[in-house]
């Protein structure tokens, strides 16, 4: 078979004629099969994305019958100086740090704990993966009525029998004192709840390649298991951590869903996050488009920022 | 037979050999893990339990103190969450507790007893969940159709600037949803596509591609090209090689990347709140919005969040294996 199918290759690629319409319509069938994809991702994001450029430079509001009025970089200029909005960053900041944090110290730990097989480990393994795949305002909600003061499972279980002495987390109150940063917090954990499953996702995938010879080796070697574990397990995982880390980092500073279940905000402006006071701005009774796109772009900004600096950071690592 | 006695061991082996040298003390931190996995397991899994649990609960139940761990079940939630209800007049309330005593009560009857209340239709919910089915269903279809092209061009032919072109189709991902929304707004309205299925089928479908052309291209790059190149030499066209040889072989990427953009679209709560009002709106935005009306009633969204949640999670145990793909947009190999 090998020979006859051999001579076939080589006589088809003598043809010359033949195998250059082959070419050709190889030409159409790459663009026929890329093209609607690309068109369809520049008509809804790349174009968007210009106009909204556009439009951040300008002082417009989409319900208005007024065309858009250029006014420069005042947009931007009233967002950085608004003590307002610096509050917001820091506290979508605060909430980026916490999250990702905890996530990955728990995410970790996790993969750890689940690597090594025992009977049924596929199904828990599976189990622990759900909260990741439900729907954040769902999510949202369902933490809303466990963390009632009064009929809520959390206080329940924590042992706060009298609703009068127990914390209400999504009011920022503990036995009716105002506690700062209470409802902050309370979102934050469920968001640690939800996405730790990912990071232990990513970090099982990397424990799971390291080869069994690098232990054995260390073993023979008599290194101590806390040595094993600093380098050995760490560096290995440490590439698919950084991008567990870089895409949650990434997401906390979109985080609206599950805020917008939770408490749309409040209580007062305590969870009032960056996308969330964006969306705020945008379409709650305020329309204020050109101010608002000024604001995406400005969290666009960080984004990239924050990703480059990670990946540069991540690829200095590699090279050491 | 010969070769056993070349390679095999030289004598008879008679006693038996121990492969599993575990000492009792590894075999212990062994169960010890294996049973703070599964404490740490069931202490997340809570939540989901508190709202299975919750689906099945009567109003009374749901807002007892402290929470009642057992109770009566009833489907008392989910008739409310199907369903339009109205104060029922006294006359009619009379008529039922009559009713009970003499004889059993349809389901219906039995909760409009219990809540005062008379059924006076269907609820919304069901137009959004058909809705939420429509847009999450469609979209994902023409997501991965268009996809498994790209990815198969991507993936078999030189494209010029390929690798440019596959970041510049991940990065329409990493944009957060609100930097496009503004722009999609207006778009949207400008073109009368506001609140429409098929302004949502678009959206949806856009931003699936990116997963979904990463995803099978790292499926398809793994079906050896050899079985095209003998099957063009045999006379097949470029487009039955991919009908015949390559889509066959794809099946799971394609059905794993399908779930991927499904359980997207599914739960997908953003632009569906910013671009959709009341004809094209999904169901996640109508959940959240079930708190306002005549006080919050949790068993229904309960039952609304459960019945969301089973197909997720059915789903989430038969792909467990391509989960780590899903959720890295296919950059990381298994």
């Amino acid at each position: 078979m090998t020979v006859s199918t051999q001579a076939q290759i080589q006589a088809a690629g003598q043809a010359q004629p033949q195998r250059k319409r082959r070419e050709l319509s190889d030409r159409a069938i790459v663009n026929l099969f890329i093209w609607p994809t690309l068109i369809l991702l520049i008509a809804w994001n790349f174009f968007p994305l210009i106009y909204s450029l556009f439009l951040s430079f300008t002082d417009y509001s989409a319900i208005a019958n007024k065309p858009p009025q250029w006014v420069g970089f005042k947009n931007y200029a009233d967002i950085l100086t608004d003590t307002q909005m610096w509050k917001y960053f820091a506290t979508t900041g605060r909430y980026a740090l916490v999250t990702v944090g905890m996530q990955t110290i728990l995410g970790f730990s996790l993969a750890v704990l689940v690597r090594e097989k025992f009977r049924g480990s596929g199904l828990v393994t599976t189990l622990i993966l759900i909260p990741m795949m439900l729907s954040p305002v769902v999510v949202g909600l369902f933490w809303k009525l466990m963390y009632n003061p009064s009929f809520g499972y959390f206080n329940f279980l924590l042992g706060f029998g009298n609703p009068v002495n127990a914390p209400d987390m999504l009011a920022g109150r503990f036995a009716n004192v105002p506690v700062p940063n209470l409802a902050l917090w309370a979102v934050a954990l469920v968001d640690i709840w939800m996405w730790t499953p990912f990071v232990m996702l990513l970090v099982l995938s990397g424990l799971k390649a390291i080869p069994d010879y690098l232990y054995e080796a260390a073993a023979i070697d008599r290194a101590s298991s806390w040595f094993q574990f600093w380098r050995i397990t760490v560096p290995s995982v440490m590439p698919l951590l950084m991008i567990a880390i870089l895409f949650r980092t990434i997401e906390a500073f979109k985080s609206f869903d599950l805020v917008m279940g939770m408490t749309g905000g409040g209580p007062g402006d305590q969870t009032e996050l960056i996308a969330v006071n964006l969306y705020r701005q945008a379409f709650l009774g305020q329309w204020r488009t050109g101010r608002a796109s000024a604001l995406a772009y400005l969290i666009l900004i960080i984004i990239i920022a924050i990703s480059n600096l990670y990946i540069r950071y991540i690829n200095k690592a590699n090279e050491d | 037979m010969s070769d056993f006695y070349e390679t095999g061991p030289s004598k008879p082996v008679t006693e038996s050999i121990r492969v599993d040298k575990v000492s009792p003390k590894a075999r212990r931190m062994h169960n010890i893990r294996a049973i703070v996995v599964v404490i740490l397991a069931i202490l997340m899994l809570i939540p989901i339990l508190v709202m299975t649990q919750t689906a099945f609960k009567t109003r009374a139940d749901v807002v007892s103190v402290p929470p009642t761990i057992v109770f009566k079940p009833s489907l008392e939630g989910f008739v409310f969450l199907f369903t339009e209800r109205a104060i029922a007049p006294p006359g009619r309330i009379k008529a039922l507790q009559e009713a009970a005593e003499t004889g059993d009560l349809s389901l219906f009857d039995r909760v409009a007893l219990n809540s005062g209340q008379e059924i006076t239709g269907l609820s919304d919910y069901v137009g959004r969940l058909t809705n939420s089915l429509i847009i999450a269903g469609l979209s994902t279809v023409f997501a991965v159709v268009l996809g498994l092209f790209a990815a198969y061009a991507f993936s078999r032919f030189p494209v010029a600037g390929k690798d440019d072109l596959m970041f510049f189709i991940l990065s329409t991902r990493m944009l957060p949803a609100v930097v496009v929304t503004i722009p999609l707004f207006i778009m949207y309205r400008q073109l009368g596509m506001h609140d429409t299925h098929i302004g949502m089928i678009l959206l949806y479908t856009v931003f699936n591609l990116s997963l979904s052309v990463w995803l099978l291209k790292g499926f398809i790059d793994e079906i050896p090209i050899e079985y095209e190149e003998a099957a063009l030499v045999d006379g097949y066209t470029r487009m039955q090689a991919f009908y015949k040889i390559v889509l066959p072989q794809a099946i799971t990427g394609i059905a794993a990347t399908a779930v991927f953009c499904l359980i997207f679209a599914w739960n997908e709560y953003a632009f569906a709140l910013m671009l959709t009002s009341d004809t094209a709106r999904t169901a996640p935005p109508s959940i959240a919005t079930m708190l306002g009306r005549g006080g919050i009633e949790w068993s229904a969204i309960a039952a609304g969040s459960l019945g969301f949640l089973i197909p997720v999670a059915v789903v989430v145990f038969l792909l467990r294996n391509y989960l780590l793909r899903g959720v890295t947009f296919g950059a990381i190999r298994q």
